[in-house]
């Protein structure tokens, strides 16, 4: 069965963000497809993180402009793109760690929740039953991200490969219409990847969830991936399929230099 | 081998999420309730109302209303003093200018300016953390210290410049006996702290561990810190206007506005950390221990010092307050940052496999 | 005119004694990233140790007549006292916190102000003692031909303000231009970082809070040689806390500048503001001034804007 990849729902254009002297992205331009696998891909320190953060709203961009489902922004606001239906997952995870795995979770349905805060003082009627609506939705993905074990320990002592999953299942609980996934399998052995690919896979399978992926590993970017952009010092230097990309001269210079 | 949780299973959602899932833990919790009411007034003499318990109930409601805004929110107030003292002025405006009005709605209306005044005073921690909101909340602190001083409405034109309040009467009971004002004490407190515990545990308490844990991860799953923040401050505050005002009326009788000074601020933050900060079970605890270290170093240390042969005088046992406290936090915050309370879930946890050590 | 040059110029000299303690603060904060909310107690501490040195070397050396050496005697036995002071402090508190978070850190120097301050009393008294380190008392007047009757300055305040002026220039030049400075200002940045380039964490901050103690004890000195010393001493650093934010946690210029603003606010405001609100505002005037420049510039006047990244 394959997968039917939709119209433009993301779309980049011609973004440049700097600190102070550093030029983090160059006029970078690319656009999303509704339910394809995205990768980004990119040397250390190509800009990869700061173009899912300008995304996200966490870092503002001098220039340029964001596209999401006809709505143009010129900076976004983290809240709103939370509302809008985009969520991500941090290279160095930025889990809640005083909470359990469990509490972590359902914080990422905190954006469904109705009930004011004196209903949930007392704790009756609609925002027990909205309580334990959610509590459902969390186990379902805890069930698919198998941590059930897990679901009461303080995410702080859990191993690492553990964590990221927790990350991943935070960011599904906002029931996302765009997944940004930043470097999801660093720092995993080979069993590790194998599973975060199948999650990410059911995830894009099932929910139809569009993901765009920032990842190393290029084993994976290129099974798992649609399209491919590729970055270097902050500027584009390829866009296309994996194939097209793995035969880009300009990639295979900026990944493994040319003999001059 | 007495506190196992074995079968106990849980088969509803609802179940696992109750606030003493362990039968144990809810068994305990309503033996201690009832023997608060109903034991202790037959046990203990006019000297512990007065001078334990019940400034001990109402520490420990206002250092719940603190840990929840820097235990659980992580915002450093060091200001909570002031929304007690306004707490306190509120509710005695209420009582005194309105005709009528019974105790506890003057004391909930305290706490309700009390909310105005630390959402107020919260807004700086929309745009700073850390030390400097510590700073900014002592703005709080110091201009409400003036405001009660100089202001001469709040007292009522009152010529010595304190304020009091006398004959309470609830419900047609008095609450002018030490037994009746424990009592009243500790229904607030129980009332207060159901509704508290299930603020923490329920969505805005996550909203807030979110925003101590890291702000701006939470800001990217949707939750406005504006909004956390702000609601910290302002519950925080209610809880300990509402203690304020207890404070005032119930243990002091006629107060000054030294009675909510920044020393005031520094205890309730001590007790909240000694205690343990996002737990509370902690604030009692804090709340507890200092009360009752003042008194516990008052009558052992002359009887120490007569061990050893010198008179310890009143001035001394000052200094030995201020030393064995200050030396208490720094062993507690090298020892355990987590406080009382991760040693007793610590206590808890041993329990669990007793008699086996591990 | 006059009247208002002579509240300014008596702003900017209290100012300077905020400056002072405001200094240990910065010193403290840029060398090792903590909050020390302490410095106050050291302030009293320091000049409590300083004012029972001067009165007991005479006793303890017999030189009763020579005051220039016993006083001097006595600053150096209270300098030593406060470098006991910083290694006590290192060697119990600081090397079991190294790199907890920034509120553990803050809460225990709480807990070394109460210690301290307890301690303090206890070793050298509760009384209110006096310093006196020669400083001319008289007021000098100035300016009499521009001003009728001359502006009145006072000649210990200059002396005041001259002695921390110099040791503002000593302090920033130390942290500019040597290698401890500049290993300070790493261990500042990051704990761990420092300790794994070799670093040695645990001297540099004996260092550290030894030069705090150092200008605890100026500061004392001269706070005390003009309000005496006893306890109320050590709400001196409340008073202090909004001249560091203002200036900024990081910024030695700040907390100088910073001291000097709020000390000629809080002489204006109180002199000119207060008839109209009921007098007695300074007990709050520099911290409503703090926070509201805190609403504007987080980070204060000088101090470094804080990026975080996630």
């Amino acid at each position: 069965m394959s997968k039917k990849i939709g119209d433009v729902i993301l779309d980049v254009q011609n973004i440049s963000l700097a600190f102070g002297g550093v030029k983090a992205l160059t006029d970078i331009s690319f656009n999303v497809r509704e339910h394809e696998i995205r990768a980004i891909i990119g040397p250390n320190g190509a800009g990869k993180s700061s173009m899912l953060n300008c995304i996200n709203g966490v870092y503002t961009p001098q220039h340029g402009s964001i596209t999401f489902r006809g709505q143009t922004f010129d900076h976004m606001d983290s809240h709103d793109v939370a509302t809008m239906g985009i969520a991500r997952t941090f290279q160095n995870l930025a889990l809640f760690k005083g909470m359990s795995v469990l509490d972590n979770i359902m914080s990422g349905r905190n954006l469904k929740i109705k009930s004011n805060i004196f209903l949930q003082a007392l704790r009756i009627g609609p925002a027990e039953r909205e309580e334990i609506m959610h509590r459902e939705a969390v186990e379902r993905i805890i069930d698919f991200l198998e941590i059930q074990a897990y679901r009461k320990t303080p995410v702080g002592q859990l191993p690492y490969g553990l964590q990221k999953r927790v990350d991943l299942g935070r960011a599904l609980a906002m029931e996302p219409q765009v997944l940004l996934l930043d470097e999801p399998m660093a720092g995993m052995n080979v069993e590790e990847k194998q599973d975060m690919c199948r999650f990410v896979l059911d995830v894009n399978d099932e929910f139809g969830t569009t993901v765009v992926l920032i990842e190393h590993d290029m084993g994976v970017v290129m099974d798992i991936s649609d399209r491919v952009v590729v970055l270097d010092y902050g500027k584009k230097i390829g866009d296309g399929t994996p194939d097209e990309v793995r035969n880009n001269p300009d990639v295979i210079s900026a990944y493994l230099g040319t003999s001059h | 081998m007495f506190y196992r949780e074995n079968g106990q299973f849980k088969t509803s959602y609802r179940a696992d999420q109750q606030i003493f899932a362990i039968t144990q833990d809810r068994v305990g919790i309503l033996l201690l309730i009832a023997f608060a009411f109903l034991g202790v007034p037959l046990l203990a003499d006019e000297y512990m109302f007065r001078a334990i318990l019940v400034p001990f109930l109402i520490l420990s409601l206002a250092a719940l209303g603190v840990n929840i805004l820097v235990g659980y929110c992580g915002q450093i107030s060091l200001g909570s003093g002031a929304f007690m003292a306004v707490g306190a002025y509120a509710a005695y405006n209420f009582f005194v200018r309105v005709d009528g009005m019974p105790v506890i709605a003057a004391l909930l209306l305290g706490g309700v300016f009390s909310t105005l005044v630390g959402m107020f005073f919260g807004i700086p921690s929309l745009r700073v953390k850390g030390l400097y909101l510590a700073v900014a909340t002592l703005a709080a602190q110091f201009f409400c210290d003036w405001a009660f001083l100089r202001v001469k409405w709040f007292t009522n034109d009152s010529a010595s410049g304190t304020a009091s309040v006398s004959d309470l009467q609830v419900f047609g009971f008095g609450v002018s006996t030490p037994l009746s004002k424990y009592l009243f004490c500790l229904s607030f407190l129980v009332v207060f702290g159901l509704l508290a515990k299930n603020l923490v545990r329920g969505a805005i308490g996550r909203e807030w561990m979110a925003i101590r844990d890291m702000d701006v991860a939470a800001a990217v799953i949707g939750i406005r810190p504006m909004y956390a923040k702000l609601s910290a401050f302002a519950v925080s505050s209610f809880i300990v206007g509402v203690a304020g005002g207890l404070w005032a009326f119930v243990y002091l009788g006629s107060w000054e506005p030294a009675a909510f000074s920044v020393d005031r601020s520094f205890q309730l933050l001590f007790m909240v950390i000694l205690g343990g900060m996002g737990s509370v079970m902690g604030s009692f605890f804090g709340a507890a221990f200092i009360v009752v270290l003042p008194i516990a170093i008052n009558q052992c240390l002359p009887v120490l010092g007569h061990l050893f042969g010198f008179t310890v005088d009143t001035a001394a046992l000052t200094h030995a307050e201020f030393i064995i406290f200050g030396a208490l936090i720094v062993w507690f915050l090298i020892v355990e940052p987590h406080g009382l309370a991760r040693l007793w879930s610590v206590g808890k946890q041993k329990m669990r496999i007793w008699p086996f050590p591990h | 005119m006059g009247f208002f040059l002579e509240t300014l110029l008596g702003g900017l000299m209290a100012g300077m004694l905020y400056s002072l303690v405001a200094l240990g603060f910065v010193l403290i904060y840029k060398a090792s990233g903590v909050f020390n909310f302490a410095q106050g107690a050291m302030v009293l501490f320091a000049a409590l140790a300083m004012a029972r040195f001067a009165e007991w070397v005479p006793l303890w050396t017999g030189m009763v007549d020579n005051r220039l050496v016993t006083t001097s005697m006595a600053f150096v036995l209270a300098g030593g006292v406060m470098f006991v002071v910083a290694w006590t402090v290192e060697r119990l508190v600081l090397r079991h916190l190294v790199n907890q978070e920034g509120t553990t850190l803050l809460m225990a120097t709480l807990g070394i102000a109460y210690l301290l301050d307890g301690l303090g009393q206890s070793i050298f008294g509760s009384d209110i003692y006096k310093i006196d380190i020669g400083m001319p008392k008289e007021p000098i007047m100035a300016f009499e031909s521009t001003f009728p009757g001359g502006i009145m300055i006072n000649k210990e305040d200059l002396i005041a303000a001259a002695i921390a002026a110099a040791l503002v220039i000593f302090l920033t030049l130390f942290f500019q231009k040597t290698s401890t400075g500049r290993a300070l200002r790493a261990v500042a940045d990051d704990h761990q970082a420092a300790q794994s380039i070799g670093i040695p964490l645990d001297r540099i901050w004996v260092v550290v809070w030894c030069v705090a103690g150092v200008v605890a004890l100026v500061a004392g000195m001269i706070w005390g040689s003009k309000l005496g010393v006893q306890f109320t001493l050590s709400t001196v650093a409340m008073r202090a806390l909004p001249v560091v934010i203002l200036g900024g946690l990081t910024s030695v210029p700040g907390a100088i500048l910073g001291g000097l603003i709020i000390g000629v606010g809080e002489k204006l405001s109180e002199v000119f503001l207060g008839p109209y609100v009921g007098g007695g505002i300074e007990i709050w005037f520099a911290y409503v001034l703090a926070l509201i420049v805190l609403l504007f510039r987080p980070q204060g006047l000088f101090g470094e804007k804080i990026i975080d990244r996630v």
